[in-house]
């Protein structure tokens, strides 16, 4: 017996049974991710609740400094600015981009003809770096005689554009190539939903005389949900998120004139890594972190199927 | 068996001698941001200075300039680093209140021999009686002129602006639009992210008889009727005048070198960039004097400083490495190597320096450049950008605008010094 236990590794090991073994394995090969995770996600993630807290600024020891951080956020005209730019980046972005690749979608859904090459096409734009095609559209937007939309403008006698320059159309002109560029993701994703609805269902309705937008609105869009729920919560994130394209978009000024087109993101990197205050870029990166969770809390909660 | 054992012996005999040998050597550790000119000066200097000193190693770190700032400040508290570390005099303050940097020992740096062979702009590193970092090299900002342009236009391209007026006039004449009133080519560049915001705060403000700051830089003062008159003059280029557009062709520099803008405001570390222009002929000279022809220039510069870290020998071969790197010869390798101007007077002003075409406006403007002193250069920036913005887009009235900003900048400074 003892002779036994020793050949296979020791007391503990041999007196488990073959189930509490594969156990035993599991967890041993999740440990792996689990301590990754927990290294490299929660510990910085707790660690930025108490850098909130401080007045670190990189170079000296964090001093505790309570609530300040917080208190010097509520009174920062360029906070409430910023934090406007994301609500709006994600007000506007999230219903356009949806309604958009739904209406893409939909009706690529029913094209035979090339569809594959037309779907690749969309999708075209998802693998392009954000920060190469934010250049691109940097110059599309600029004045003549380099700028592609104002020398349309100018060849059909309208007035020229300030657009990126602006504190009013920068915005939208930010938001236009980030729409863009997800909606390749988003259009698959609703062609696979729409693939994955069994086509009797279509056929019943039309046996029954169903017009098409009662279809739509009776089977499509109910059987969507999910896919609808996934898009939202996604692309929500996302906008939210945005910061390449605003920071390649305007590097001069980095977002914008006046702040126009500055997410919460480029603050909390611009206060951290340019002015070195890391504690008012944590306490920044906590309101973002709960306005997230809130977002998708809510979202799931609107959206789950009662 | 036996053969192992006497590799082990063999093999920590060697690792005996190494470090024997290393004791003998002083190795230290110098920083700088990865600039391809930069680098290759900098292996030159190591490489002269490794032979005048065979018993000093300098090890050559590089970081890209995004991470720069924050790899020193990481690696700092963590006791790692450089011993001598290069940085941009804006970051001084911060770096002495972090303790990264030490004072220059009088012993080898006394400050009078600093005042005296060095050009005043070097003041600025200056704290309390002791100086923290001495420049290898300068940068000052010229006008940079296209002489194509200014021959198409009538204008002598051996004789550019002088004064405001002059530099007005030129670029009412080398302004080209098309009939509808859209802009083809800039009179001059307006570009205030570029060098521009330096050219309003150190130039056309104490032109029109302003001054940016208090004496001891903690108070802002452009909020003043030269202020408003300095942010009136530039605005009107664009305004009234219509010679120039912000965001033109995106940039100015990118306008001038296409050949779209007759004339631009930028510094002597765009004479690399605008050397490679193959398709017109340019020239430079200094900065338009004001009214009453007083001139003045924006002067930055990178510093070499001596970290906390080292004592004893690595500190002394750090004194030794940051007194070849301002010497005389150090100064003439970097100005044939980056085409920055040395910082010594006697180095810079000899007379082939004196007349060379490209580097002589720029050396002139030494003698009379500022030095801006930055507490949180971008959030500064910041600043100014968002005042030419509300008066440019806005229209807000330039009295308005330099009082905002100066209530913005002024709780900068403030947040900064009760440190």
């Amino acid at each position: 017996m003892q002779l036994a236990d020793d050949g296979s590794g020791g007391r503990f090991w041999g007196g488990l049974g073959l189930r509490q073994k594969q156990v035993v394995w599991a967890w041993a090969f999740l440990a792996v991710p689990i301590l990754f995770y927990a290294l490299v996600r929660f510990y910085p993630t707790a660690e930025a609740f108490y850098i909130a807290t401080t007045n670190w600024n990189l170079l000296t020891k964090p001093a505790f400094v309570g609530l300040a951080n917080f208190e010097r956020l509520w009174d920062d005209p360029v906070f409430w600015k910023v934090f406007r730019n994301t609500v709006l980046y994600l007000a506007i972005g999230t219903p356009v981009s949806l309604l958009l690749s739904f209406t893409i979608a939909y009706h690529l859904d029913r094209v035979r003809f090339m569809h594959g090459f037309i779907r690749a096409l969309y999708f075209l734009p998802f693998l392009t770096t954000a920060a190469a095609m934010a250049w691109v559209w940097r110059w599309f937007y600029q004045p003549v005689p380099i700028g592609f939309f104002n020398d349309v403008l100018v060849a059909f006698g309208l007035p020229q554009q300030p657009f990126l320059r602006s504190t009013t159309q920068a915005l939208p002109a930010v938001l236009a190539p980030a729409i863009w560029a997800g909606l390749g993701f988003q259009v698959v994703i609703f062609l696979a939903g729409l693939r994955a609805i069994p086509t009797t269902y279509y056929e019943a309705a039309r046996i029954d005389g169903v017009g098409n937008l009662t279809i739509l609105r009776r089977i499509t869009l109910p059987l969507l949900k999910p896919t609808i729920i996934f898009l939202v919560v996604f692309s929500s994130i996302g906008f939210l998120r945005i910061f390449d394209q605003v920071y390649n978009m305007t590097s001069g000024d980095p977002g914008g004139p006046l702040n126009a087109t500055k997410p919460l993101v480029l603050m909390i990197y611009q206060t951290a890594f340019s002015s070195f205050q890391m504690g008012y870029a944590a306490a920044l990166t906590v309101v973002l972190f709960l306005v997230l969770l809130a977002v998708s809390l809510m979202q799931l909660r609107l959206l789950r199927d009662r | 068996m036996r053969g192992f054992r006497w590799m082990v012996v063999a093999w920590l005999a060697s690792f005996g001698a190494m470090s024997g040998a290393g004791a003998q050597t002083v190795e230290i550790e110098y920083w700088q941001y990865v600039f391809d000119a930069r680098i290759k000066a900098m292996d030159e200097l190591i490489k002269r200075f490794q032979a005048a000193n065979p018993t000093i190693k300098v090890k050559h770190t590089t970081f890209p300039y995004a991470d720069y700032q924050t790899k020193i400040a990481a690696a700092m508290p963590a006791g790692q680093g450089p011993d001598v570390v290069q940085l941009f005099y804006g970051w001084l303050d911060n770096f002495v209140a972090a303790k990264f940097i030490q004072p220059l020992p009088h012993d080898t740096f006394p400050p009078a021999m600093i005042e005296k062979d060095f050009y005043p702009i070097v003041g600025a590193m200056k704290r309390d009686g002791e100086y923290y970092g001495l420049p290898t090299a300068v940068r000052s900002l010229g006008l940079f002129y296209n002489k194509n342009l200014f021959k198409e236009a009538g204008l002598d391209p051996a004789n550019p602006p002088k004064t405001l007026d002059q530099f007005l006039d030129a670029a009412k004449k080398t302004t080209k639009r098309d009939a509808s009133g859209n802009l083809l080519s800039e009179g001059v560049t307006l570009d205030f992210p570029g060098q521009d915001y330096h050219w309003w705060r150190e130039v056309l403000l104490r032109q029109m008889g302003g001054t940016p700051y208090s004496p001891d830089n903690r108070k802002v003062a452009y909020d003043s009727d030269a202020g408003a008159k300095a942010l009136n003059y530039y605005a009107d280029l664009q305004r009234v005048q219509k010679v120039g557009q912000v965001g033109f062709m995106d940039e100015g520099q990118a306008a001038f070198r296409a050949g779209r803008a007759a004339m631009t405001v930028d510094g002597t570390f765009r004479l690399g960039s605008f050397g490679g222009i193959k398709t017109f002929e340019w020239g430079v000279t200094e900065l338009p004097a004001g009214p009453d022809g007083k001139r003045s220039n924006f002067a930055s510069y990178w510093v070499n400083a001596i970290t906390t870290r080292p004592t004893g020998a690595k500190l002394e071969a750090a004194k030794k490495f940051l007194v070849y790197l301002t010497s005389p010869e150090a100064m003439q390798v970097w100005l044939d190597m980056v085409g920055e101007l040395p910082a010594r007077k006697a180095v810079a002003e000899t007379e082939k320096n004196l007349s060379h075409p490209i580097y002589a406006p720029f050396l002139k403007a030494l003698a009379y450049s500022q030095a801006t002193v930055f507490v949180d250069e971008m959030a500064q920036r910041q600043v100014s950008l968002d005042m030419i913005n509300r008066v440019l887009i806005q229209n807000q009235d330039a009295k308005a605008a330099l009082a905002e900003a100066a209530k913005s900048e002024q709780a900068i400074l403030d947040r900064f010094y009760k440190k």
